[in-house]
């Protein structure tokens, strides 16, 4: 993928991140190899893949936890290696892991500051502004439209998609410039899905980049702007959503040639008239997108 | 599962603004009603105990166990136990009596000594259920034993003797007893200071588990030290305090039983380890952590002090004491549990 020259990306010519051919090996083992992305102040590249496809092998490289065997990694145009996550967060790199990082007993606000509390008083007196946290934590919920009751409330108490959003809402107060999200959407149901999508979006109207993890190309398309696919740790391409139609993209996701085969195994088993089989075959009929 | 989660969403209760029903989800109500029934029980059951002779002894005797019980809570919020805590009361009061009467020191050193001492024990209990990542409960089974046999053996090796004897002849007594042995009258009751030391020690713990970042972060770690980690809370820093905190307590509580009896012997503490754990789990604290209170902890130290003398006034056997708390844990744990669903902590 070359460096966007269209009219709307103008503001963003220089991108947060890029990544260049990278890989990672573990041994003998090729995890990842000749990776090639770019992530944009304003906007979502999705990274779409099946189970083992590497997404979380790349993620953790982006993020700080895996140091890549090969390629490069540009901050702002210039080469970095990140030592650390710990590195990766102080130049605003934040990822939200699917565990969240949480403590479910503990009270919204309090997980909302963990490990970066804000206090007043000096010496032995120096003391947690509760006062402070709640209002602020109240307030950055408010502003990405999500209405908790009581910040008082065990985080545990929040239905899945709040708590996903609160522990977004922590990472963009907390300053990052790039927001990369693990599968955020994969264990929420139709309704908090799009709670958390809607969150992405204006997460990224906010001007972070967004790097969404999914395998759902349902919900990746309607908000990402470049799509990066991966399967069994090599890259099907970056495509920008202009490029490339939601059955396109799934048809991909699911390897056209197995899906193929997949289909006529099924007919066998259930018979040519069954609901699944017809729903194969139509995936299949999708023209795969040229690269 | 769509269908279902959408349901949720809409049908799920609103969050409860009523003040009362807030209060009623506190960790420490359920020892709170448990010690307001002990009370009114043996008040109108027995003649004695609601006299300033009777509450004397009974603050007396709730006092040590609560000092202890509420570091022992702390440490249970942030998901560790602690069974040497009994015999560390023990090891720090024998540390003075043969640095005193046997060396010679002074006392003040030889307490300063004793402090330093058993702050390392603590460290090394953190710093060994941290670096081998073994549940602290065999940890600390391990210093407990290891703790109990320095006890006997050097106590007796030094001094051939199994207590220590002759404390009040040491040079510079007068000056420390005060501290943590003295005692003031009230009416016919003698009241001593460690209930004094009970109140400040239950008063800075609730301060700083409830409001500052270091009690934020045992909740945390108690919680689910992994996420904690993850947004950079210091687990390390955290635990290792944890486990010299409940050290610097046994210190405490091994210089009140010290300096009140002018004694200690070599099995001073051993077996009071599960008490502290009953008193905080009957206060409130979850076994798992991440959860329970100060206070909960200090009135559960507050009913075991009453049970204990309230059997005694009421001419009760009292062999049945353990029964009693055995029952008393049963019912906390059960209460906890309960509470731990309506929290809705999964895990």
């Amino acid at each position: 993928m070359s460096t966007p020259t269209t009219a709307e990306t103008v503001k963003a010519v220089v991108p947060i991140i890029e990544v260049r051919n990278i890989g990672k090996r573990y041994g003998a083992i090729n995890a990842l190899s000749g990776i090639s992305t770019s992530v944009f102040a304003g906007q979502v590249t999705c990274v779409l893949g099946d189970n083992g496809a590497g997404k979380s092998t790349f993620i953790k490289m982006l993020a700080g936890s895996h140091s890549p065997s090969e390629g490069e990694l540009l901050l702002d145009g210039k080469p970095v290696t990140f030592s650390s996550p710990r590195a990766a967060l102080d130049v605003g790199i934040a990822t939200v892991y699917q565990d969240l990082a949480v403590v479910p007993l503990m009270p919204v606000w309090r997980n909302f500051f963990l490990g970066s509390e804000m206090t007043k008083g000096w010496g032995p007196f120096r003391r947690l502004d509760v006062k402070a946290m709640k209002r602020i934590t109240n307030t950055e919920l408010a502003n990405m439209g999500i209405d908790l009751r009581d910040v008082d409330q065990p985080i545990g108490t929040l239905s899945g998609g709040e708590r996903q959003c609160v522990a977004i809402a922590r990472a963009v107060y907390f300053g990052a410039r790039v927001l990369i999200l693990d599968e955020p959407t994969a264990a929420l149901g139709v309704k908090q899905s799009g709670v958390v999508l809607r969150y992405i979006a204006r997460s990224r109207d906010k001007g972070l980049g967004v790097v969404f993890i999914t395998h759902n190309p349902h919900h990746a398309y309607p908000v990402g702007d470049r799509f990066l696919l991966l399967n069994r740790g090599t890259s099907l391409g970056t495509y920008e959503k202009k490029d490339i139609t939601i059955s396109e993209l799934t048809g991909l996701m699911a390897g056209g040639a197995e899906l193929d085969s997949l289909t006529h195994e099924l007919e066998r088993t259930l018979g040519a008239d069954s609901s699944i089989v017809a729903e194969l075959q139509q995936e299949v009929a999708t023209e795969r997108p040229s690269r | 599962m769509t269908t279902t989660d959408i349901v949720t969403v809409a049908t799920r209760r609103p969050v409860e603004k009523h003040p009362f029903r807030r209060f009623l989800a506190r960790p420490e109500i359920g020892a709170l009603v448990a010690a307001l029934a002990v009370m009114i029980f043996f008040s109108v059951y027995t003649k004695n105990f609601m006299t300033l002779a009777g509450a004397g002894v009974w603050l007396e005797s709730a006092s040590t166990f609560g000092i202890m019980a509420v570091a022992v809570a702390v440490l249970m919020i942030g998901g560790e136990f602690d069974l040497s805590a009994g015999v560390m009361t023990g090891f720090s009061a024998l540390i003075v009596g043969v640095l005193t009467t046997h060396y010679g020191l002074s006392v003040w050193v030889a307490v300063f000594i004793s402090l330093v001492t058993v702050l390392a024990v603590g460290a090394l209990n953190g710093f060994l259920v941290m670096r081998t990542g073994l549940p602290s409960f065999i940890v600390t089974l391990g210093t407990f034993f290891v703790l109990a046999g320095i006890d006997l053996a050097l106590t007796k090796a030094i001094t051939g003797q199994v207590s220590i004897q002759g404390m009040t002849k040491v040079p510079g007594y007068d000056s420390i007893q005060p501290l943590f042995g003295a005692s003031i009258q009230i009416g016919n009751g003698t009241f001593y200071i460690s209930v004094l030391w009970w109140f400040i020690v239950t008063a800075i713990a609730t301060w700083v588990l409830l409001r500052t970042r270091a009690g934020n972060w045992v909740f945390a770690v108690g919680g689910a030290q992994h996420s904690s980690r993850q947004v950079g809370v210091p687990i390390m820093k955290t635990k290792i305090g944890l486990f010299m905190t409940t050290a610097g307590a046994a210190w405490l509580v091994g210089m009140i039983s010290l300096f009140r009896t002018s004694t200690v012997q070599a099995n001073t503490g051993v077996g009071q380890e599960f008490i502290y754990i009953i008193c905080a789990v009957v206060g409130g604290c979850l076994l798992t952590g991440g959860f329970g209170s100060a206070i909960g902890a200090a009135l559960g130290a507050l009913i075991y002090g009453m049970v204990f003398q309230g059997i005694t006034f009421a001419q009760w056997d009292t062999n049945w004491l353990r029964t009693f708390l055995g029952v008393m844990l049963l019912l906390a744990v059960l209460l906890n549990h309960w509470v731990r669903l309506r929290a809705g902590g999964s895990k």
